[in-house]
């Protein structure tokens, strides 16, 4: 499953950082920032709760980045 | 400006002339100076200093504001205990921050500007009820609602008009500046704006299903497919920083136990800090992708992908389907030549024939004498498979068809020289002649052509027509190469032929070449405006059917990833010299800082450059 949310982060390389913390997340299968539009793609891995994997994603993007948000 | 952006604006005006009043205008004891200099500090730098102790409770070594911490405090301690220069340190600071400002200024506007290239979404939609106009969200209007669109509005959902008449305004999704004339029955996109008149639709789809919004969503998630330059630039970004902070701690450890001298060494490697910012180098490519995919869709020409973008950019050769793509697509009349009789009563009769008949040749030959339907009177209209059709017209027997019809009547037939499909004409079993009809090469295809062989780009036409035909067609445009009479599998062996040696572009319309359209390094489908195969097989989809967007297209691509290369070495470049600079001590702070926030402004203003 795919999902789009959008985002909120001050830097092209923060939007990186949020990237690799999403990427590292349980259940996460693939994740793409996109600084330009303000959006993270996130695709799941079958099977798993995309809205607690998402705030376990955002979590650990606020550990790498503090000033970052994501819109749930 | 949004709020936290004031503030930083307010913030760095304050620390500014509280820095120059302490610096010379107060003559404050040696004691009491680092405490007065750190107002400025503290003011333009507190959220710094606490994302720096968040990021190490969070173990991010090389979080940047952790490094500008660093290099900010460093440098204080520095002047406290020898130099007794504070302004370096908060002028640092000071301008870190600007260049912070700046950026985030200058991508919110672009990313505004750009979006509103793009923008076709509509906001809402008006519905009658009542004898009243109300506005609803259009996500709520379902299939065959019927919606009121006056004249300056957008269309906000596909559909067909029921009411009135109007010229439309596609260039939003066509990149087409002349109007298009639309009346009752006729099928409307949204995203045109209507431009006079008022018009009633009904609607065929619901409104994430619309032309505009599938649109949309293209291009903004777009960039998310990232090109080579920016996962290089990443990359690099990642590698970049924690370098040059290992080779900071070497200069501040290493060489002082050889010469001594330590806050000198000290003072070189808070320098190298202030440069191991990444994200002048991070920013300035996607931005570059991102302007390049909007200043395309302006035009018309959708680009699915940074990634396809910069294959675009690489191209060699231009593969061509014919049909469709340089020419109409649609049989036209394109010489009569009657052996009795003139070329007028030759079609005249003809169309009446024809009257009946759906053939691809019967339209060509019913359009070409428009009014078909007079007084005449035709009667025992057959038609005869593989042959043609019979008809008595005003009392004479007529037979319209191929050669092979004329041989069976006995009518007394003769080739043409032109190309194209020939139909010959009979009265009374007597031959009267033929016309001729074929598929037209559009208006612009000779330029089209001109325009990639000026670029040195091989063009290659592909057929399933012909010899004839093809040949006729490549010699027009002036095509050095191509092929006929193949089916839809031996294109794609072509294609795969000439993909061994070159970049290969393939342009179709987007009907039965699908297998083409993917196999090649772009597949560019053209006249796609709804058509949803075309758009969901193409890499590069051309809203409008004109050849010259090819063309505009790979312009558009190679400026653009001219001037990522450009940032990239640019900015990598001057990075490196400031390191070295700096490491032989001919680099202060302060070039340093103006080096990373000028290499960030000028990048950025190059990125934008994209859609001048």
């Amino acid at each position: 499953m795919k999902k789009s949310y959008k985002i909120d982060v001050d830097c092209a390389s923060c939007a990186d950082k949020m990237e690799q913390a999403a990427l590292k997340t349980p259940g996460v299968k693939s994740a793409v920032v996109n600084f330009m539009t303000l959006k993270m793609t996130v695709e799941f891995e079958d099977g798993v709760d995309a809205h607690e994997v998402i705030k376990e994603v955002r979590e650990n993007c606020k550990r790498v980045e503090t000033e970052c948000e994501i819109f749930i | 400006m949004n709020k936290k952006q004031k503030l930083t604006l307010a913030r760095i005006i304050v620390a500014g002339v509280l820095l120059i009043i302490f610096n010379f205008f107060v003559d404050a004891p040696k004691f009491l100076k680092p405490i007065l200099f750190l107002i400025p500090y503290f003011v333009v730098g507190y959220d710094i200093l606490l994302k720096a102790l968040k990021g190490i409770k969070n173990r991010q070594a090389f979080d940047e504001n952790f490094l500008m911490a660093v290099a900010t405090i460093g440098a204080l301690g520095l002047a406290v205990w020898r130099s007794g220069d504070y302004v370096e340190a908060i002028a640092v600071m000071l301008f870190y921050q600007i260049g912070e400002l700046f950026q985030s200024v200058a991508i919110g506007k672009s990313r505004k500007n750009i979006s509103a290239l793009m923008d076709i979404r509509p906001d809402y939609a008006m519905i009658e009820r009542d004898g009243k106009l109300e506005r609803v969200d259009p996500e709520e209007v379902e299939i065959g609602t019927v919606i009121t669109v006056t004249s300056g509005e957008k269309i906000p959902i596909d559909g067909v008009i029921v009411e009135g008449h109007s010229s439309l305004d596609t260039g939003a999704l066509t990149g087409e500046s002349l109007p298009r004339d639309v009346k009752v029955g006729d099928e409307v996109i949204s995203g045109c704006v209507n431009l006079s008149g008022v018009l009633k639709i009904e609607t065929t789809r619901e409104f994430y299903d619309s032309t505009a919004s599938k649109i949309l969503d293209l291009v903004e998630n777009a960039t998310s497919r990232k090109s080579k330059s920016e996962n290089f630039i990443t990359k690099f970004a990642r590698v970049y920083t924690p370098a040059v902070c290992y080779s900071a701690l070497a200069l501040a450890i290493l060489p002082p136990l050889f010469t001594g001298n330590f806050s000198q060494w000290l003072y070189r490697a808070l320098t190298f800090l202030v440069i191991s910012c990444p994200c002048a180098l991070v920013i300035s490519i996607p931005l570059t992708f991102f302007a390049g995919i909007g200043g395309a869709s302006r035009e018309g020409i959708l680009i699915k992908g940074s990634n396809f973008l910069e294959s675009l950019s690489k191209i060699a050769c231009v593969i061509f389907d014919k049909t469709g793509t340089l020419t109409k697509g649609v049989f036209e009349v394109v010489a009569v030549h009657p052996d009795l009789r003139d070329e007028n009563a030759l079609l005249h009769l003809a169309a009446h024939v024809e009257r009946y008949s759906t053939h691809p040749a019967a339209n060509a030959l019913r359009k070409a004498y428009p009014n078909e339907a007079d007084d005449c009177k035709i009667e025992n209209v057959e038609e005869i498979p593989g042959y043609g059709v019979r008809a008595i017209v005003n009392g004479e027997e007529v037979c319209v068809g191929s050669s092979k019809f004329m041989e069976s009547i006995g009518a007394k037939w003769h080739p043409c020289k032109k190309s194209g499909t020939i139909i010959h004409i009979a009265i009374n079993k007597i031959y009267a002649g033929h016309v001729v009809i074929s598929d037209v090469i559009k208006n612009n295809s000779v330029e089209a052509i001109e325009k990639l062989k000026s670029m040195k780009i091989k063009t290659v036409m592909l057929t399933g027509d012909s010899e004839a035909v093809a040949h006729e067609v490549a010699e027009a445009l002036g095509i050095e190469n191509y092929y006929s009479e193949l089916l839809p599998a031996d294109k794609v062996q072509k294609a795969e032929e000439l993909l061994k040696n070159y970049k290969v572009a393939f342009v179709g319309d987007g009907i039965n070449d699908a297998p083409v359209l993917s196999r090649a390094d772009v597949g560019i489908a053209m006249g796609a405006l709804g058509s949803d195969a075309a758009i969901e097989a193409a890499d590069v989809v051309l809203m409008d059917d004109d050849p010259l967007k090819i063309s505009s297209a790979i312009k558009i691509s190679r400026k653009s990833m001219q001037i990522v290369k450009q940032n990239i070495y640019f900015s990598i470049g001057v990075k490196l010299i400031c390191l070295a600079l700096g490491a032989v001590g001919l680099a202060n702070m302060w070039l340093a800082v103006f080096a990373d926030v000028g290499v960030m402004v000028i990048a950025v203003l190059n990125a934008i450059r994209v859609l001048f």
